[in-house]
């Protein structure tokens, strides 16, 4: 069965919920797809055993060939190409924003001179290694760029089917987490009770109904804030498979960046019933009984 | 000569828009003439790329200054290997922009002078 874990702003608590989650499990993979800013392995401490660098295919012109115009600029469903006619000011030109290019290869395909030709881009690397039993993949974007959702993928083809999977996915509900989060089983939504945290959550549940993806939420720190998280799942029909008590011993464990700590242990009984749940739940679509 | 002023209006008495990408309205006007159309940006609301769009417009349209408040990088960059002067931190109505330019009281920006996306509406 593949998990993800998910959240509709970042600081919620999902990569202590997903690295526990993975914990509780035998011989479980373990994603992290917040390729953006991957910091599970600082907790994990996995030793890496393989390394890979990921690219995407982005438009080379040859300017020799161009006439300047246009088809590539007014292709390009990214706006990733702007074409300049020659006149007075300048030549002719085409520029390529290599940060904007999905690498979809439209305009070299409609470019009647044959004036484009593909030229890899390195966006990040993916990495995988073991702790315990624990098969552990993560991608980490390059600095300063914009393209995640290809990598994301590329970490989401080390899933082995039969496997338990855990993915921590990127927060927020834009193209990333969506591109984590699809193919999945079931999704667990890490919120915390305060109005923020409700507002994201909405936003997040939305995505999720219409990927069709069953779903439950975890709440965090459910002792502090308000109740109108626990109010809208209720209204909503949406399981609340976990409720975890600010602690300040797990805060302070966390912080050192301790997941070994016996604070977590404590916790990885009731993870374990949580998986149990959750493997009901999808196969009734992940509404209550 | 043809420069293009970013616009919150149809008018002369517009506020300039302070965005360049995704401002509301182009104003393409003639100096020699005075006569002036105001066009739609047709990319205002692009996620991504707008800047490099309506820096593709002006090269199109044949602009050889552009008056606005603020640049990103991408659109400066299609701007200037556009050969198109770039006028940034001006603000007031366009008719005020333009009286401005051309008493010669606005210098060329030679660097963007705002990030990408910054234009962007707030949802
Ligand atoms: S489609 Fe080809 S010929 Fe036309 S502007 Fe683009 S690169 Fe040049
Ligand atoms: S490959 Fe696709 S996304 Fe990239 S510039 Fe060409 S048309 Fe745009």
């Amino acid at each position: 069965m593949i998990i993800s874990i998910a959240s509709g702003k970042g600081g919620t608590g999902k990569t202590t919920v997903s690295l526990n989650l993975a914990l509780s499990l035998n011989n479980p993979q373990f994603l992290d797809c917040d390729v953006e800013e991957p910091n599970a392995h600082l907790f994990l401490k996995p030793s890496i055993v393989s390394s890979e660098t990921v690219s995407v295919p982005v438009p080379e012109v040859d300017e020799s060939k161009c006439t300047f115009c246009g088809k590539c600029a007014e292709v390009c469903a990214y706006h990733a190409i702007a074409v300049i006619p020659s006149g007075e000011r300048s030549r002719g030109k085409v520029l390529v924003f290599p940060n904007l290019c999905h690498g979809c290869g439209s305009c070299g395909l409609l470019c009647p001179c044959g004036a484009i030709k593909e030229a890899p881009r390195n966006i990040g690397t993916v990495e995988r290694g073991v702790k315990g039993g624990i098969d552990f993949i993560h991608g980490s974007l390059n600095v300063g760029e914009a393209m995640s959702v290809p990598l994301i993928r590329r970490v989401k083809e080390h899933i082995e089917s039969g496997k338990d999977v855990v993915i921590d996915a990127p927060p927020g509900t834009s193209c990333p987490m969506i591109a984590a989060v699809k193919g999945s089983d079931f999704c667990i939504l890490v919120s915390e009770p305060t109005p923020f945290g409700l507002n994201d959550f909405v936003l997040a549940v939305e995505v999720l109904r219409k990927l069709k993806l069953p779903f439950g939420a975890v709440i965090n720190r459910s002792d502090i804030g308000d109740s109108s998280l626990e109010d809208y799942c209720g209204k909503e029909e949406i399981p609340v498979l976990m409720r975890i008590p600010f602690s300040r011993k797990i805060a302070e464990a966390y912080s050192r960046g301790e997941i070994g700590d016996p604070v977590f242990q404590e916790l990885r009984n009731d993870f374990r019933g949580m998986h149990e749940r959750i493997r009901g739940l999808s196969a009734k679509g992940g509404r209550p009984a | 000569m043809k420069i293009c002023i970013t616009s919150a209006g149809e008018t002369l008495d517009s506020a300039v828009d302070p965005r360049f990408g995704r401002c509301a309205y182009f104003i393409f006007l003639d100096t020699d003439t005075g006569n002036f159309q105001a066009r739609n940006n047709p990319n205002a609301e692009f996620q991504g790329g707008a800047g490099i769009q309506s820096g593709q417009l002006m090269a199109a349209e044949g602009v050889s200054a552009v008056i606005t408040g603020n640049i990103g990088p991408n659109a400066h960059q299609v701007l200037s290997a556009s050969g198109i002067d770039i006028f940034t931190g001006v603000c007031g109505t366009v008719k005020e922009a333009i009286e401005g330019y051309k008493a010669g009281k606005y210098k060329p920006a030679s660097a963007p002078n705002t990030g990408a996306k910054s234009g962007m509406r707030e949802k």
